[in-house]
């Protein structure tokens, strides 16, 4: 029996060598050019997910199509944010990237660790507020987009129960719940909300659970601050409403999208990758929203909505755009009932940024 | 005409084969492996290239294949006296969880100490909170013949809910912008790299430690002898008087201390905080290593660094040849399958009739 095995190890040798010489001749050579500049992303979920990765790949291909030769592109997928996050961007400035984003709030201390380490290497940090004289900040002003789905829902809502499934405390977070309480109780002094923590930014299972979970409890529209199509699927399953999260996602659930807050990434690489072929990269924070297009409104769904509510959801937009709406205007009240916001006033930025409290009306406490 | 296909026990069942098919198994891999990077449109060896020998061409990637290496032989160490009793303990995962929780705490509770004291504490619950972890399968095994793969695969997920509670809970970080994380260790709580700049820790020399010692207990001790009895046969073994059950509760417990201190050295090396996500699955991944490297120790420490390497691989080849991360997967997958084959085939002849 053994010369049977090692007449078959002898064949298999012969074949894999005999592979090996075949594809060598072949020789498949990628063209190289010298003085391309390289930017590389690290992405927490799979472009697939069809939400937030999804809209960086997107930003990504847009940089590629504006810069073209310029520049070339690369990315790591699922990258945990564990200590392999420093492994994954370190290598990207090890291979000579010169420019990185790193697409994930969780990634913050990570970034600057590598960056420490890379003086010379450009780092651009999504949603933080650490900045070094390499690693830029940048976010969108997704809010803005939550007043325009809060009136919505405010006027939708028949259980007056609307259903909230979020990732993690932080302000980005926080600063959304209000934002889209405000203008849904404006419209609607009854609606209530219902939250509920998956603690993940990307858990389809999770969030399809916690969608569920929040229908049972009676609401009929879902809203979600997490990066799966899966809680939108589940209220089309339901017969229930909901918008989409980061991405245009009706596809996925024709009958329950009523619009989606969209996060448009490409003009800012774009603008940060010709920053840097020109040489004028300089670290900065950006926050942008509807004005200069980092943040847009889905197509309205006209199956499910009037047109007089579409009209209001684009003057909304609008004024927001011209500067005579603000999500956060007063008067604002904290749940302790403490004037935040006077009358007359804004919330400034500097309140937005560490926004980690409830506005008065929201039931239940900001998790500690 | 029917065909009948039958399995036998191979008579001249070989033990040189049995230590040759993990190289059998690499070279299959590798065989297959090169068609997905054809189809793929690659170049099989530039891929290889990338895949097996750029992410160790630099004295930091040498580092991180150790980083990475240590956890898995550390476990799968540990496993290997399970699996050579007979024993399936699926729930190292767990374990390894619990000690990172038992350990981590510990620093947390004296996150003002500087006291050199502090580590070896860390350490020492570290392997207390895995032995403790894996001895309620080895309790149900022994008190109500529980299966113990159902068990300790199911405290995995009850560890990782209790991992949830704490760092969402009571140790959540007050400084950490609501994140579910504790606050970092104090630097005496942290694992000493062995080079400065580099992530390779101490951890790699309790490696060696634990295989070196395997290795004196499966070959020179009485113990060992025990459990290669009681491998091949549980009855064999009472019958020569062999206390099996205790025999069990020894398995576990060494198995779960191993896996817990691996899970300290995780946390305590190059994480430094707990987080509820401080494993990539290395109490999974660490059966494929402990199969591999045929549940003996040197082969156990050559197998996680084979192992360690795929994962390496797989985030180069996502750089520079811009493939998928699942293809790392793809390729763990493959050579635990072929090594199950070769070793099938090795046992049993399938004869067509």
């Amino acid at each position: 029996m053994k010369k049977q095995s090692l007449v078959l190890v002898v064949i298999a040798a012969i074949v894999v060598i005999a592979g090996i010489f075949y594809v060598t001749n072949q020789n498949i050579q990628k063209d190289v050019i010298d003085d391309q500049k390289k930017v590389g992303f690290i992405y927490i979920g799979p472009p697939g997910d069809h939400g937030w990765t999804y809209m960086h790949d997107v930003g990504r291909q847009y940089l590629e199509k504006e810069l073209g030769d310029a520049v070339s592109t690369t990315y790591i997928e699922n990258v945990p944010e564990n200590a392999d996050a420093v492994r994954s961007i370190r290598k990207l400035a090890e291979s000579g990237h010169d420019l990185i984003f790193t697409t994930s709030f969780n990634y913050m201390d990570q970034t600057l660790e590598v960056a420490e380490e890379f003086p010379d290497v450009k780092f651009e940090h999504a949603t933080g507020f650490k900045r070094t004289d390499n690693v830029s900040t940048y976010s969108a002003r997704f809010y803005e987009g939550r007043s325009v789905i809060g009136h919505i829902a405010g006027k939708m809502t028949e259980t007056n129960t609307i259903g909230y499934i979020v990732s993690f405390p932080i302000p980005e977070v926080i600063r959304g719940i209000n934002a889209f309480y405000l203008a849904a109780s404006k419209v609607n002094p009854d609606v209530k909300i219902k939250i509920i923590w998956v603690y993940s930014w990307y858990d389809p299972g999770k969030e399809a659970d916690a969608a569920n979970t929040l229908i049972n409890q009676g609401a009929d529209i879902i809203v979600q601050h997490t990066d799966s199509y899966a809680p939108c699927q589940a209220a089309e399953k339901a017969g229930v409403l909901a918008f989409g999260q980061a991405s245009n996602q009706e596809a996925f659930c024709p009958n329950a999208h009523m619009t989606a807050i969209e996060d448009i990434w490409g003009p800012y690489y774009a603008a940060k990758a010709k920053e840097l072929v020109d040489g004028t990269w300089k670290s900065e924070d950006t926050w942008h929203g509807f004005k200069e297009g980092m943040v847009e409104m889905s197509p309205y769904n006209e199956k499910l909505l009037s047109a007089d509510l579409i009209s209001e959801a684009k003057a909304i937009e609008e004024g927001i755009e011209n500067g005579t709406f603000h999500s956060f205007e007063g008067p604002i009240y904290n749940q302790a009932g403490e004037l935040v916001v006077k009358e007359g006033e804004v919330a400034d930025d500097g309140m937005l940024a560490g926004m980690m409290f409830y506005v008065q009306g929201i039931d239940g406490e900001v998790p500690q | 005409m029917a065909y009948l296909i039958s399995i036998k026990l191979r008579e001249d069942y070989s033990n040189f084969i049995f230590y040759l098919s993990p190289l059998v198994a690499v070279f299959l891999t590798l065989f297959f492996g090169s068609f997905i990077f054809l189809i793929l449109d690659l170049s099989p060896i530039e891929s290889f290239k990338i895949f097996f020998i750029s992410p160790i061409s630099n004295s930091y990637g040498i580092s991180e294949l150790f980083v990475k290496a240590t956890p898995l032989a550390i476990i799968a160490l540990g496993l290997s006296y399970c699996f050579k009793n007979n024993i399936y303990n699926i729930g190292a995962e767990g374990q390894l969880t619990m000690g990172a929780i038992f350990g981590g705490g510990i620093g947390l509770l004296f996150n003002n100490s500087s006291s050199i004291l502090l580590l070896p504490s860390m350490i020492l619950f570290g392997a207390i909170g895995g032995a403790f972890w894996a001895t309620i399968p080895a309790l149900l095994k022994t008190k109500f013949n529980t299966n113990e793969i159902l068990t300790s695969l199911m405290l995995t997920y009850v560890a990782l809910f209790i991992l949830d509670y704490f760092v969402v809970g009571p140790w959540k970080d007050p400084d950490g912008y609501g994140l579910p994380k504790s606050m970092p260790f104090p630097e005496s709580g942290r694992l000493p790299v062995l080079f400065d700049g580099l992530r390779i820790h101490i951890g790699v020399y309790f490696a060696i430690i634990i295989c070196f010692i395997s290795y004196i207990v499966f070959n020179k001790t009485l113990f060992g002898f025990k459990l290669r009895v009681s491998g091949f046969s549980s009855k064999a073994s009472q019958y020569a008087g062999f206390k099996y059950k205790n025999l069990i509760f020894y398995t576990f417990i060494i198995s779960g201390a191993c896996a817990g201190l691996a899970g300290l050295f995780e946390v305590s090396g190059p994480i430094g905080l707990l987080y509820r996500d401080i494993s990539p699955n290395y109490g999974f991944t660490a059966i494929i290593v402990a199969f591999l490297g045929r549940l003996n120790p040197i082969g156990i420490i050559l197998s996680s660094l084979l192992i360690a390497l795929t994962y390496l691989g797989a985030e180069d080849a996502q750089l520079f040849l811009k493939i998928p991360s699942a293809v790392g997967f793809v390729f763990q997958g493959l050579v635990l399958f072929f090594l199950l084959g070769t070793d099938f085939l090795n046992k049993y002849r399938i004869s067509i009739k």
